[in-house]
C-alpha cells in the first residue's frame, strides 16, 4: 500500500490524519514541521505528502519546493491542508509545485477521498 | 468509513489551550514602537491552528470566532494594518474569550453567547474601524452542507464539451491529466479525444513536459461545479474550456427526466438512480459524522486536571532505570538457581546493585510529577499588565528561575496565593508614578517572582521596590482593630506578620484589586497545608519580599522514625531542630498546664507521645529515661518525649484520610520496610493534642 507522509504542526491533526489514513490502510509517517518532513523524506521515498501550510521553522509552502527541487519527489503528489479559502494560499502553493490542496476544516471521508483522488 | 473524532479532543484542547498561552504571552511582549514580525507571525499561527482544528473537529463557534481573530492578525502580519495598543487589548480579551469557549465545550457548559458575541463585535469593529483597507466582514468558513446544497441546486444539465490544454509543466505539480480523466469518467459518459499536434519530434522531447492536449466529451447529468472541482487544482496551468452541450436538448430532457437522444451511447439510466441516490446520502453524512463528535465528548471531561504533560527525557530515563532493573533482576535470579555460599558476593552485588535502582527508579517517577513552576508563572505577565493599567502604575514584572521544578500539587496550590501576593505588591507595594519620582526612585516599579531550590524545599519570592511596609503604621492598625493588645512588645518580624492575621486590611480604601482583608490569612493558610511556611522582610521605602517555602513534593517525605514502645512513629525531619536527654532541674510542672522544660532560657511544652497515642509498652516513662526531641511546626515548639530515635529515611506518604479518617496530631502514615504502618506526626495537631 501507498506511503504517505503526513505534516503538520497541530498534534490533534496530525493525530487524526495520521489515523484515517492508517485506517484506510495507508503507511503514515508523520512530522511536525517542514524541516522534520524533508529530513524524513529523504531517508525514505514518499508516494504522497500531505501538508499543513503554516508552521513553524519551515512553512508548508516552501517544504513543497524544496521537495519539488529533489530528483524522487518531482512528480509525487502533494498536498497542501490549508484554511485559507482565498486564492493566493494556493497561488503560492502551486507555484511552489504543490498538486493542490484539501481546505480546512475537512472530515475524514473528505480527506479519504481526496487521497484515493491523486493515488488512485 | 467512520471515524470517532472524540478521541482527538483532549489532544486538541491541550494544544489550543497551550497555543492561547503562547498567543497571550507574545501580544504582552510586542513592543508598540518596534514589532518583531516573528512574534506576530507566533501569534498567527497559533489563532490559525485553533481554528483549523476546532472547525475539523466540529467546534464552529470557536472557529467561527478564531476566524475574525485571524483577520486582524493577518493583516498585522502583512503590515496592512497598524498595531495599536487599543487593538492588542482586544486581542487579549479575545484570547480569554476563546479560552472560556474552550473550557465551556471541554466541561460540556454552555457557551456564554453574550459575552462571545461582545468580544466578536468589539474585534469587527477593530477590523472594520481602524486602518484596515480590506473592509469585508468576516464570512465565516463555508461549511460543507451548504456547498452541498448549492450543488444540489444546479445539477440540471445533460452533457459537456470540455477543451484541456495543459501547459508543458503541468506534470511537475504532481498532477495527472490520466487521473482527472478517471474522475471524469466517474462523473458520466466520457469520449476522450487527443490532441497530437503539440508533440515535438523524438530529439527535442522532454519527457517530464506536457505535449498533448485533449477535447473531452462528458455525457449524462452532471454539475458544472462537479468538473470545475477536477480542473481546480489546474486552473492556471492549463488552457481550459468548459462548454455545455447543446442547452436545449438538456432543458427537453430535465422535463422527460430521459437520456439525452444526443448521446449515442445512452447513459444507463440507473446510473441516473445512483446519482440522485448519491446526493442525499452526501447530505445526510455532514450532519451525522458530526453529531457523535458531541455526544462522544463526555468522555474527556475533567480529564485535564487529572492528566500530565511530561517531557520525553523524563520518560526515557524512567524506561532506561526499568532496563537496568530488570537486567539486575536477571543477574540476581542467575545467583539465586544455583546457589552456593561461594556466590554470597554475587548476591551482594546484586543487592547493592537492585537498591541503587530502585532508588533511582523512585527518584525518575518523582521527577515525573515535577513541572517547571513556569506553569504558574505564565499568567503573571498579562495579570500586571491589566492590573497596571488598570491602577494607572507604571511595573515592569521580571520572572526569575522558571525552569525550577515542583511537584505538580505544588503548581496547581500555589497559584492563588501567589496572584494574591502579586497583586498586593501591585496595589499596595508599588507608589505611583509621580510619588516613584518624588521619592528619587525609577518612574518603573518593579516586581520580581522568582523560584528557586534550597536544600529539599522550593523557595517562591515576590519581591516589589515599593513603599515597604510600614511597622508602626502595622501596629496602630492592628490595635484599632483589637487585633493586638496596646501594651505589647513587637520585633520587626512579628510587625509584619500582623498581616497575616484575619481581619486585618491596612489599604484605607478597599478597592476591587485587593484590601477586603480576607487575603493573607487565607494564603497564610494554604501554604501551610502544602507544608510550607511564609515570610516577610521588609525595609521602609525599599520594598518587601515575601518568601515562600515550600517542600518539593507532597509524595514523599524525609522523616526521622521515632520509637515509643513497640510503636514506631515518623517525624518530619525539617521540622526537627534538636535531640536532648534531660536532667530534672530543667524540668518545671506547671498546675494545670502539664509539664515544661527549659531550653536555653525558652520554655517549652514536654508532649509524652506514650500518653498522647496511649503506647503501653513505652520503655521510658520517667522523663530522665527517654529522650526530648525538640520540634518546630508552623512556629508552634515542643518537646516530644521518646523512647529512641531509630533512623532518618524518605517515607512515601500515604494519605490517612482517604484510607481511614482524620486523626488529631498525625497528618498521613506510611508503611515501613518490614511490612508495618507508621503515623507521621503532624506537631502543631499533636500539641493541640496534649494540650487537652
Amino acid at each position: 500500500m501507498a506511503s504517505i507522509l503526513a505534516v503538520d504542526d497541530s498534534a490533534s491533526m496530525r493525530q487524526m490524519v495520521a489515523f484515517t489514513l492508517k485506517g484506510a490502510g495507508y503507511t503514515v509517517v508523520d512530522a511536525v514541521d517542514g524541516i522534520d518532513a524533508l529530513n524524513k523524506a529523504k531517508t525514505q521515498k514518499f508516494d504522497c505528502v500531505v501538508t499543513d501550510v503554516n508552521m513553524p521553522n519551515m512553512d508548508g509552502i516552501t517544504l513543497i519546493k524544496e521537495l519539488r527541487a529533489l530528483p524522487n519527489y518531482k512528480f509525487v503528489p502533494m498536498l497542501m491542508l490549508t484554511t485559507e479559502s482565498g486564492m493566493d494560499k494556493k497561488q503560492q502553493g502551486k507555484a511552489a509545485g504543490a498538486t493542490g490542496w484539501i481546505v480546512k476544516p475537512f472530515n475524514p471521508d473528505q480527506l479519504l477521498k481526496t487521497i484515493k483522488k491523486v493515488l488512485g | 468509513m467512520s471515524i470517532d473524532m472524540a478521541q482527538f479532543h483532549q489532544v486538541f484542547f491541550e494544544e489550543s489551550f497551550e497555543g492561547l498561552d503562547i498567543m497571550e504571552s507574545g501580544l504582552l511582549n510586542l513592543d508598540m514602537g518596534d514589532v518583531d514580525s516573528e512574534v506576530i507571525n507566533t501569534i498567527f499561527r497559533a489563532a490559525h491552528s485553533i481554528k483549523g482544528g476546532s472547525g475539523t473537529f466540529g467546534f464552529t463557534a470557536v472557529s467561527d470566532f478564531t476566524h475574525v481573530m485571524e483577520t486582524l492578525l493577518d493583516e498585522m502580519r502583512d503590515g496592512r494594518r497598524q498595531i495599536t495598543q487599543a487593538a492588542v487589548d482586544v486581542l487579549l480579551g479575545s484570547v480569554d474569550c476563546l479560552r472560556e469557549m474552550l473550557s465551556a465545550i471541554q466541561d460540556e457548559n454552555d457557551i456564554d453567547e453574550v459575552s462571545v458575541a461582545e468580544h466578536k463585535k468589539a474585534l469587527e469593529i477593530e477590523l472594520n474601524g481602524a486602518s484596515g483597507k480590506d473592509n469585508s466582514p468576516a464570512t465565516p468558513v463555508e461549511s460543507p452542507e451548504t456547498v452541498v446544497i448549492k450543488e444540489m441546486e444546479s445539477a440540471t444539465e445533460s452533457g459537456w464539451k470540455i477543451s484541456f490544454c495543459p501547459h508543458a509543466d503541468l506534470l511537475k505539480t504532481g498532477n495527472d491529466p490520466v487521473r482527472m480523466f478517471r474522475e471524469l469518467s466517474e462523473l458520466g459518459d466520457l469520449e476522450v479525444i487527443v490532441d497530437l499536434h503539440g508533440v515535438p519530434a523524438l530529439f527535442e522531447l522532454d519527457p517530464e513536459e506536457c505535449h498533448l492536449s485533449w477535447t473531452l466529451i462528458l455525457k449524462g447529468n452532471v454539475k458544472r461545479e462537479e468538473i470545475d472541482d477536477i480542473f481546480d487544482w489546474v486552473e492556471g496551468e492549463c488552457d481550459l474550456s468548459i462548454q455545455e452541450l447543446n442547452l436545449g436538448e438538456a432543458l427537453v430532457n430535465m422535463q422527460q427526466t430521459e437520456p439525452s437522444s444526443l448521446v449515442e451511447q445512452t447513459t444507463p439510466s440507473d446510473s441516473l438512480i445512483t446519482e440522485n441516490q448519491e446526493n442525499p446520502e452526501l447530505k445526510k453524512n455532514i450532519p451525522t459524522s458530526s453529531k457523535p463528535v458531541q455526544a462522544k465528548e463526555k468522555k474527556s471531561k475533567g480529564a485535564a486536571s487529572t492528566s500530565i504533560r511530561v517531557d520525553t527525557g523524563k520518560i526515557d530515563t524512567l524506561i532506561n532505570m526499568v532496563g537496568e532493573l530488570v537486567i539486575t533482576q536477571s543477574m540476581l535470579s542467575l545467583v539465586g538457581e544455583h546457589f552456593s555460599p561461594d556466590k554470597i558476593d554475587h548476591l551482594k552485588n546484586g543487592l547493592v546493585q537492585l537498591e541503587r535502582h530502585t532508588r533511582e527508579l523512585q527518584e525518575s517517577v518523582m521527577n515525573i510529577r515535577m513541572l517547571p513552576i513556569s506553569f504558574v508563572f505564565s499568567r503573571f505577565p498579562r495579570l500586571v499588565h491589566d492590573l497596571s493599567t488598570k491602577l494607572d502604575k507604571k511595573i515592569e514584572l521580571k520572572l526569575v528561575g522558571e525552569h525550577t521544578e515542583v511537584d505538580k500539587t505544588v503548581v496547581e496550590l500555589i497559584s492563588d496565593p501567589l496572584v494574591h501576593l502579586v497583586r498586593n505588591s501591585l496595589d499596595h507595594g508599588i507608589e505611583m508614578p509621580a510619588d516613584r519620582i518624588a521619592a528619587g526612585k525609577p518612574e518603573v516599579g518593579l516586581i520580581t517572582l522568582e523560584a528557586y531550590h534550597r536544600g529539599g524545599n522550593i523557595v517562591i519570592e515576590v519581591k516589589d521596590d515599593g513603599k515597604g511596609l510600614n511597622k508602626d503604621f502595622l501596629r496602630n492598625k492592628a490595635i484599632e482593630k483589637g487585633l493586638l493588645d496596646p501594651d505589647a512588645v513587637l520585633t520587626d518580624k512579628q510587625c509584619y506578620e500582623l498581616i497575616f492575621m484575619a481581619g486585618f486590611s491596612t489599604a484605607e480604601k478597599v478597592t476591587d484589586v485587593s484590601g477586603r482583608g480576607v487575603g493573607m490569612d487565607v494564603v497564610r493558610r494554604n501554604i501551610q497545608s502544602l507544608g510550607g511556611n511564609i515570610e516577610i522582610t521588609s525595609h521602609l521605602g525599599v520594598g518587601s519580599t515575601i518568601s515562600i517555602n515550600l517542600p518539593l513534593t507532597l509524595a514523599i517525605l524525609d522523616g526521622q522514625s521515632i520509637a515509643v514502645g513497640d510503636e514506631t512513629f515518623i517525624v518530619p525531619l525539617g521540622s526537627i531542630i534538636e535531640s536532648i536527654k534531660i536532667n530534672d532541674n530543667m524540668v518545671n510542672r506547671v498546675a494545670g498546664k502539664g509539664e515544661t522544660f527549659r531550653l536555653r532560657d525558652e520554655y517549652l511544652p514536654i508532649v509524652r507521645m506514650h500518653h498522647v497515642f496511649n503506647v503501653k509498652s513505652a520503655k521510658a516513662t520517667k522523663l530522665t529515661e527517654g529522650l526530648l526531641v525538640v520540634v518546630d511546626g508552623q512556629g508552634v515548639r515542643c518537646g516530644l518525649f521518646v523512647d529512641d530515635l531509630l533512623g532518618q529515611q524518605q517515607v512515601v506518604i500515604k494519605s490517612l484520610e482517604a484510607n481511614y479518617r482524620r486523626v488529631e496530631g498525625v497528618s498521613s502514615a506510611t508503611i515501613l520496610g518490614d511490612g508495618s504502618v507508621a503515623l507521621i506526626l503532624d506537631i502543631p495537631g499533636l500539641v493541640r493534642l496534649s494540650n487537652q
